[in-house]
């Protein structure tokens, strides 16, 4: 009878999906590091292969020459590594920005931190802007009043770094005290609105830079910094940027 | 184990065989059934090792290691989930040169299970990972995107259930907040549901409805935000939603050494994990369930 029982809760039990009661015991967890002490799977390895080689050999193929080595911190109030990534983002964003609003940018300010390598002697590749921009930040434009640009200007001459700029220029005395900022080679006039060009990240709050966000609009180009310097590159046969007078210290 | 037990099992698992020859291990109480889930979140499109010059990660991850890792487990433990909690895109020049079809070929390869969508998967806009999907063969979980008037719709499951070894695992997907991390352009018309509520939902559709015996959330949402302790995170999520067991994080890029454990709503232990970026380490989970109550009686033992 008993045993009868039995194979009646059993068949029971099937016919409503062998639904089983488990119960939880025990959990473990570990952290694995993958590192050379693993052996690679050779089937893996093979298929990445011909995408590597095509990817090399884009990265590796010579787009310009570079006169010399610039790095960035040859130079103290601006360099010519700096010079030359504002002056690219000015004029490779600005028929981009122009071409959506009718408007001209009217300067950049990208960050010191922000160039992660030099740029060497000799051939340029898409590798070279992939080591000096590595991070997928795009171009930005914001609109800003002049009484905010001083803002900027009160960041940089407080800040005594060489953050890479186009288009405005500060001459500072030997205190470090503001002589003159110009936009365009004019005094900055303060209910003025200005374009203003940098990234994403600066736009967010990045070094510090918190007028960004007291800016009235702002225009997304979807254009990377990393591919202006390419598109840049392979415009130009040879690239030879300067230190300059855009931003100094009188003694 | 007592004898009128032993006996009731055997009789028990005899009638079954006869009745169809299905059954034996399913039934069988005394077994300890293992399930292994594996998980890796914010690989960035890191298919190649680090170099050995590199200055932090010099010979650590590459696609080709994790595929024998993963292989081994396997061997040891067929009964393996295998995850990411999203940011597979955008890192390396493989996604600026081929927009995440190498990433998603070698993903199908090692067999992933289910991926969360993150935020930099929409780096070459929803079309761009739209036209990728042909090439992974793998689901992708996101219960809080509502992709109904984009192109992704109908793409995307809330969850995914996969029964291993006769336990049922339900998975479920959170992605973090689009609004100010992507451009507008880029998602289109996906809109962001709040994470946690839906959170509650999916765990109670997974636990109550479908009867799981293992609820996991990957989520994209972010470990933890200090200076913004509101912030939808892989901790308050914990925190305010029940039945959940475990939490694959991604996102803020977070090396936990262990999982943290975490109570939830009812005082119940919820494990959240992440293991970093860019697939410098393998997180590895196991669960054992019985089938006696009795060993269980003083909670689950949780060993990291």
């Amino acid at each position: 009878m008993i045993y009868k029982n039995l194979i009646l809760c059993a068949l029971i039990c099937f016919v409503t999906s062998c639904k089983q009661e488990v119960y939880l015991n025990r959990i473990e967890g570990e952290r694995l590091e993958i590192n050379d002490s693993i052996s690679s799977n050779e089937v893996i390895d093979n298929f990445i292969k011909p995408y590597r080689e095509n990817v090399n050999k884009n990265l590796d193929s010579v787009l310009a020459y570079s006169v010399e080595t610039y790095s960035k911190t040859d130079g103290t109030l601006n360099t010519a590594l700096g010079n030359f990534m504002a002056d690219v983002v000015l004029e490779q964003s600005n028929p981009v920005f122009k071409s959506e609003t009718g408007k001209d940018i009217d300067m950049v300010l990208l960050n010191h931190g922000g160039m992660r390598s030099i740029i060497s002697k000799g051939n340029i590749t898409s590798r070279t802007g992939y080591q000096l921009m590595p991070f997928e930040n795009s171009v930005v434009v914001v609109e800003l009043k002049g009484a905010i640009i001083m803002e900027i200007v009160a960041y940089l001459q407080k800040s005594k770094r060489a953050h890479p700029i186009s288009n405005l220029s500060i001459i500072l005395d030997a205190d470090y005290k503001l002589i003159e900022a110009k936009i365009n080679n004019e005094p900055i006039v303060q209910d003025k609105t200005y374009y203003v060009a940098t990234n994403d990240y600066l736009y967010g709050g990045g070094d510090n830079m918190t007028f960004f966000k007291k800016g009235d609009n702002l225009h997304f180009l979807n254009y990377k910094i990393r591919n202006a310097l390419i598109d840049y590159f392979k415009k130009v046969d040879t690239i030879s940027p300067a230190i300059d007078n855009r931003f100094i210290k009188l003694n | 184990m007592k004898r009128r037990d032993f006996l009731q099992q055997t009789a028990a698992t005899t009638a079954l065989v006869t009745l169809g020859g299905v059954g034996l291990q399913s039934f069988s109480t005394s077994k300890t059934k293992q399930i292994t889930i594996l998980h890796t979140n914010d690989v960035h499109s890191h298919i190649d090792p680090f170099g050995p010059d590199d200055g932090r990660n010099a010979n650590k991850g590459g696609v080709a290691r994790r595929a024998n890792l993963v292989e081994a487990i396997r061997n040891e433990n067929p009964n393996t989930l295998l995850l990411d909690a999203g940011d597979i895109f955008q890192g390396t020049p493989y996604f600026n040169f081929y927009g995440g079809e190498l990433e998603f070929k070698l993903m199908s390869m090692l067999k992933y299970d289910a991926a969360t969508i993150g935020n930099h998967d929409f780096d070459n806009g929803i079309d761009g990972l739209y036209k990728q999907l042909p090439h992974a063969d793998f689901e992708f979980v996101t219960a809080n995107y509502d992709f109904s008037n984009t192109i992704m719709d109908t793409h995307v499951k809330p969850y995914k259930i996969f029964v291993k070894d006769g336990i049922k695992i339900g998975i479920f997907g959170l992605g973090i907040a689009l609004d100010g991390l992507v451009l507008k352009s880029l998602f289109k018309e996906t809109v962001y549901l709040n994470p946690i509520e839906i959170a509650q939902d999916m765990s109670r559709i997974l636990k109550e409805d479908e009867q799981c015996d293992l609820v996991i959330c990957l989520s994209h949402l972010g470990y933890n935000y200090k200076n913004n302790p509101n912030i939808a995170s892989d901790l308050n999520l914990a925190r305010a939603t029940k039945d959940i067991d475990l939490i694959i994080g991604g996102h803020t890029h977070t090396f936990l050494r262990k999982p943290t454990i975490e109570k939830n709503i009812i005082d119940k232990n919820v494990l959240v994990n992440q293991v970093g970026c860019y697939g410098l380490y393998l997180g590895r989970i196991d669960f054992y369930f019985d089938g006696d109550k009795n060993k269980s009686a003083n909670g689950t033992s949780i060993i990291v």
